[in-house]
């Protein structure tokens, strides 16, 4: 239904678009960061296309892509036509440190978007007039949506009590309220051979998930065998 | 009127009893409980569901939601508390007049519940102290109901320790859920027949 605004667009752009891709509705170009203003406001301004809907700015972390020596982080956007009823995502690749042109110029609503993707993956945006956190509180350290960000950090604001009756009561076990990360999953599995989830089973040995029900059952075919060899 | 020791008299003329001053204030402290609702996620609707007439916290005494600390001498922490809002919680806490009581209403406030993240502090207890648990996701009002009681039995007690509501055991369910269960378990015996 949007492709024909992926024609349109390399019709008007020409080779600013580096990529697209349609599938099932959903149409993508790939634009170099250098074009990402001049996009956006084609995409607005073109009677065509008039993209007056700001739906969203996000980004994506590829921890690994930085290691093959590509750009780290998608940013993307998504616009929508109210009135001719079609949409695009638009993405560009970013390395890190480098800084995304402001959107805010274009559509008033990407400040808050642009905030955010600041928040979570320290992408700066040049020439957002406001450009600090959103959700986490200042003293925050580091980009908590980064692949690289600890599971287990946090960053009290306020101090923690040490007191004793922090150890919770029945029903709660000793290791409510603590991080999951904490838990020694490898002892406390020690010996069973119950379901668990399918990333501590590989981590542990043990047999695939239940929706794997072929593997599962072929596995419990052969444990008597074994048993019996041995 | 708290441990009444002894009464004179009868219903008709002059009569009086004897009992221990703090057991009077306790007594008058657990019905007269002002409530400070900090209600922050999904818990919160099921708050107003024990507030309103189905469930009538009033009954207890604990009628008035004050929104001022100064106020008010329960501390309902209902819903998850993010790390951002640790010091406004701890600063409320403190704002408020001794005696003060804490309910930590729901998993998300007495342990974190599933949020095991940057954002949410594994329970309200390591910021301040807490008088009653009350788990469940949400909790029913009933076990709310149970809590608030446990709550004034450790007011009149004079009792500071953390205590849990626990999952209560209804004899009289538990054997109308096995007459319902058997029919299901012979009508799946019929292939046998």
């Amino acid at each position: 239904m949007s492709a024909k605004v992926l024609k349109k667009l390399q019709s008007v752009l020409g080779d600013a678009i580096l990529e697209t891709s349609s599938f099932r509705g959903d149409e993508e170009v790939r634009v170099a960061l250098k074009d990402w203003v001049r996009v956006a406001q084609v995409l607005r301004d073109d009677p065509e296309l008039a993209m007056n809907h700001w739906v969203d700015l996000t980004a994506v972390d590829w921890p690994e892509r930085e290691m093959e020596g590509q750009p780290r982080f998608d940013v993307l956007f998504s616009v929508r036509s109210y009135e001719k009823k079609h949409r695009i995502r638009v993405k560009a690749l970013v390395k890190d440190g480098e800084d995304v042109p402001t959107l805010t110029t274009v559509w008033a609503g990407a400040n808050w978007a642009e905030r955010e993707v600041f928040d979570m993956f320290g992408i700066r945006f040049a020439g957002h007039r406001d450009l600090r956190r959103i959700l986490m509180y200042d003293e925050f350290v580091g980009y908590p949506l980064r692949k690289d960000y600890p599971i287990d950090r946090v960053q009290p604001l306020v101090e923690y009590r040490d007191a004793d009756d922090t150890l919770k009561l029945p029903p709660f076990g000793i290791e409510e309220g603590q991080p999951f990360a904490r838990v020694d999953w490898e002892e406390r599995l020690a010996g069973r051979d119950e379901q668990v989830s399918p990333s501590i089973a590989v981590q542990t040995g043990q047999r695939r998930a239940l929706s794997d029900s072929e593997i599962a059952e072929a596995q419990f075919a052969k444990k008597p065998e074994e048993s019996a060899a041995e | 009127m708290g441990e009444v020791k002894t009464i004179v008299g009868g219903s008709s003329g002059e009569s009086f009893f004897t009992t221990k001053f703090e057991s009077l204030l306790a007594w008058a402290r657990k019905y007269s409980l002002f409530q400070y609702p900090f209600a922050t996620a999904c818990c919160g609707m099921e708050f107003f569901a024990v507030a309103s007439p189905r469930y009538d916290i009033a009954r207890f005494g604990a009628e008035a939601p004050r929104f001022s600390p100064r106020q008010s001498d329960v501390l309902w922490v209902v819903g998850t508390i993010s790390q951002r809002q640790g010091p406004a919680l701890k600063r409320i806490y403190e704002q408020m007049a001794e005696p003060k009581w804490v309910v930590s209403f729901g998993t998300c406030a007495s342990c974190g519940g599933f949020y095991d993240n940057y954002t949410t502090i594994p329970g309200v207890d390591k910021i301040i102290p807490v008088d009653v648990y009350i788990p469940g996701c949400p909790p029913r009002p009933e076990a709310v109901l149970d809590g608030l009681m446990l709550l004034m039995e450790k007011i009149q007690k004079g009792n500071r320790e953390p205590v849990t509501v626990l999952p209560k055991v209804v004899p009289e369910l538990a054997q109308l859920r096995g007459k319902r269960a058997l029919p299901i378990a012979g009508g799946g015996s019929k292939e046998g027949a």
